[in-house]
């Protein structure tokens, strides 16, 4: 289980762009996680309440968008998007697919945060 | 209050996958073919190696070993006996390797010099699911697969098996014992990986060894 690296990185990451917005605190964390991230939510989210716990991003929730795999098919000239991960087959024509476009991503999408009252510490600063 | 929306689209491995990528560039101008072996514990990747170190060294060529465990240094020591370079990375807990960990032991590597090298292993922390995450700067990744461990095994773990270059079914003077199903686990490791090179071993006979070696030479540039 990698799951707390994955959160502590999230927490790393998060923090690192709060630097441009001094006092603020994070609401939501949006993740893309692609289907053959090998990644297990439950995990994660376990792992981003024990990450969290007293810095910025504490009591934030975690938001979890799954991603299918996309193939490139060949035969077919287009993406197609894979059922599941047991087959790597086109979804229209049956023939393997080798050209992954989609499916290993692992990424933070965007935040929600609460800016508080930075604006007028800031004036008096 | 005031919130606002944030758009970050940063990868969470992004470091990693930046430090890997400098590695690879780094193998690249030398010429070293570096392999990153992945599969479940007690598949036989050390096993694989010792005749892997032997066969190469027989053949003039120069290999080394970067050796992933929890704990213990006895996959090292194993492996240290062909007289090969050798140096275990012990992740204590940490379920992979990660790009970090394998810059840091290729620095002050008594007697190594990457430049020096045809060949750098990589023997993965035996996990199925943990290593397929982390690029470690590898030209080939193979995911090894044992007779003992079931036909279905690159079904139950996909982002692995789809991530790897090469496979590798080991223990194959077990197939019997095991009544392994070599056509479904062939035809398993083709729905995840179409195409997929794979190649079937003994560490115990020397089975299938001299097709791995002589994929290796190919390999090399
Ligand atoms: N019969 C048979 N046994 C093998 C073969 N390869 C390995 N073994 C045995 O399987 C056990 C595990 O082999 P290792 O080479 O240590 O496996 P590993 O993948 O390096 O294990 P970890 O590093 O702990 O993940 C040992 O007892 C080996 O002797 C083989 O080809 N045939
Ligand atoms: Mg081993
Ligand atoms: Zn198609």
């Amino acid at each position: 289980m990698h799951e707390l690296s994955l959160a502590a990185s999230i927490v790393e990451s998060v923090t690192e762009s709060l630097g441009a917005y001094p006092g603020g605190r994070v609401l939501e964390v949006r993740l893309k996680v692609g289907a053959l991230a090998a990644v297990a939510e439950d995990a994660l989210q376990f792992c981003y309440g024990v990450a969290t716990e007293g810095t910025a991003l504490a009591g934030s929730r975690l938001i979890v968008n799954l991603l299918p795999v996309v193939m490139h098919c060949e035969q077919c000239g287009r993406d197609v998007e894979l059922a599941g991960v047991q087959s790597f087959r086109c979804s229209l024509c049956g023939k393997p697919c080798f050209d992954l476009r989609q499916g290993r991503e692992l990424e933070i999408e965007a935040l929600e945060i609460d800016e508080g009252e930075i604006h007028t510490d800031q004036v008096r600063a | 209050m005031t919130t606002r929306i944030v758009e970050l689209r940063r990868g969470i491995l992004k470091k990693n996958d930046e430090l890997a990528a400098v590695l690879r560039e780094r193998f690249e101008a030398v010429s070293v073919l570096v392999l990153n072996l992945v599969s479940s514990p007690g598949t036989g990747k050390t096993a694989l190696l010792e005749r892997t170190l032997e066969a190469l060294k027989a053949g003039g060529r120069r290999a080394a070993v970067l050796a992933g465990d929890l704990e213990t240094d006895n996959d090292a020591r194993r492996l240290g006996a062909s007289g090969a370079p050798v140096r275990q990375i012990n992740t204590h807990g940490i379920c992979h390797l990660d790009a970090e960990m394998i810059a840091r032991h290729l620095e002050g590597w008594k007697g190594v010099a990457l430049d020096q090298l045809d060949y750098l292993f990589i023997e993965n922390v035996g996990n199925l699911v943990c290593p397929s995450s982390y690029d470690l700067g590898e030209r080939i990744r193979v995911a090894l697969l044992s007779v003992t461990e079931g036909e279905d095994k690159p079904l139950k773990y996909p982002a692995l098996f789809n991530s790897a270059d090469t496979a590798m079914i080991t223990k194959i003077d077990l197939a019997e014992p095991c009544a392994f199903d070599r056509e479904t686990a062939l035809k398993n490791i083709n729905e995840i990986r179409p195409g997929i090179r794979i190649f079937e071993t003994s560490a115990k006979t020397g089975a299938g060894m001299e097709q791995w070696v002589q994929f290796l030479y190919s390999e090399a540039r």
